[in-house]
């Protein structure tokens, strides 16, 4: 039911805003198209200017992804992450989620072929994908939109949130569905 | 922070692969990865013009501004530096609002939108507001209400039941937005942290 509803506004959401905003605009005697092709020129700016700051953060990632590291930390890291019922299997994912989108997919994907989609750790595998974000490239794409260079704890508190929300999908999975 | 963690991603990763003898990969990582960075930028270009004609209009029309004024005793706990009815306000309730209900396409122009507005209260440019960093650590804890992605990825892998991962995924999410909060509040206070904030612009009246 839940679940239905939100479907249905994700589906009419876009269209609705669209018109609404429009037809407020035109009530409100707004030029709409005028001031709506002067908005969207802002659009190819900012596309531009995130580019140095995303190729920095994707290149860094990219050579850590490649090089096999991620395998090695997990290994170094199991007597803490068994510690907290998390699966060996899993904590890659949690490494890599923070870092890339598409890569924490992928290795959810991978884990629900293994393992199964209804098994502990396919299910705490999308858990912690739905609970978490990709954080560096957030960062990277919306300070380097601006030219900020010096984010502050900007990076520290989001990654107090992703651990917070690794941590909450295998507590939560475990009780749920171990 | 930042510096160290891209050092330490380069650094960790070259060794790694040195010793392992996987050097033509990361060759191939950093290239690709450069080359992804010019695809997803340009991606950007289209739905970031179209959401901010939208949002232009949205802004004369002063709609902005009223959703600002609607969530203000929220905002203001949020976003104490930022004057209450900044039109910076309306759009990061907007960003919250699209990426709760997976509009992620919408949410990120808008965002960046919001951006803007708090860079225009910014008096060193080059540095991060508070509020930027409370924006980022709530929407980097990924606020969406159904993880439709996942849900999808589920239905593929053939699933018996795909949604039964959502009650889990919601509380987890709120767990991991509340931790966000919390630390970027408790981070702020930081004597570092307090040092490197940028002062208020004199005059706040009107945003960008």
């Amino acid at each position: 039911m839940f679940v239905k509803i939100l479907e249905v506004i994700s589906l009419y959401a876009i269209p609705v805003i669209i018109i609404f905003v429009v037809g407020v605009g035109m009530l409100k005697k707004v030029k709409v198209y005028e001031v709506f092709t002067e908005g969207a020129k802002e659009g190819f700016g900012t596309a531009i200017r995130i580019i140095p700051f995303l190729v920095a953060m994707l290149m860094a990632i990219g050579i850590f992804r490649a090089s096999g590291a991620m395998g090695m930390l997990a290994k170094l890291l199991s007597p803490i992450t068994n510690l907290i019922g998390m699966p060996a299997e899993i904590f890659p994912m949690a490494l890599i989620r923070p870092l890339s989108g598409s890569g924490g997919q992928a290795m959810m994907t991978t884990l629900m072929k293994e393992f199964g989609p209804d098994s502990l750790i396919g299910r705490m595998a999308c858990v912690m994908n739905g609970a978490t974000d990709t954080t560096f490239y957030i960062l990277a794409v919306y300070f380097g939109s601006i030219g900020v260079k010096k984010i502050r704890h900007s990076l520290s508190a989001s990654l107090m949130a992703d651990l917070a929300g690794i941590l909450a999908a295998v507590v939560i999975s475990n009780i749920m569905f171990g | 922070m930042i510096n160290y963690v891209w050092f330490g991603l380069i650094a960790i990763g070259t060794i790694v692969g040195f010793a392992t003898g996987n050097i033509q990969a990361i060759t191939d990582g950093a290239i690709n990865a450069a080359k992804t960075a010019i695809d997803l930028s340009f991606g950007l270009i289209g739905i970031m013009a179209m959401w901010l004609g939208i949002m232009a209009i949205a802004d004369e029309a002063g709609l902005v501004k009223k959703l600002a004024h609607l969530m203000k005793p929220l905002m203001s706990k949020l976003f104490p530096d930022v004057p209450p009815d900044h039109p910076a306000l309306g759009n990061i309730v907007l960003n919250i609002a699209a990426n709760m209900i997976g509009l992620g396409n919408a949410a990120t122009p808008i965002g960046l939108k919001a951006f803007k507005e708090l860079q225009s209260l910014n008096s060193t440019t080059d540095t991060a507001t508070n509020a930027m960093c409370t924006f980022m650590a709530i929407n980097t804890s990924q606020v969406q209400i159904i993880a439709a992605t996942t849900v999808a990825l589920r239905v593929a892998a053939g699933a018996t039941n795909p949604t039964d991962i959502i009650g889990a995924t919601l509380l987890a999410t709120t767990i991991s937005t509340a931790v966000g909060i919390i630390a970027v509040k408790l981070f702020e206070k930081l004597p570092k942290n307090r040092a490197s904030c940028p002062a208020p612009l004199a005059n706040l009246s009107e945003g960008a």
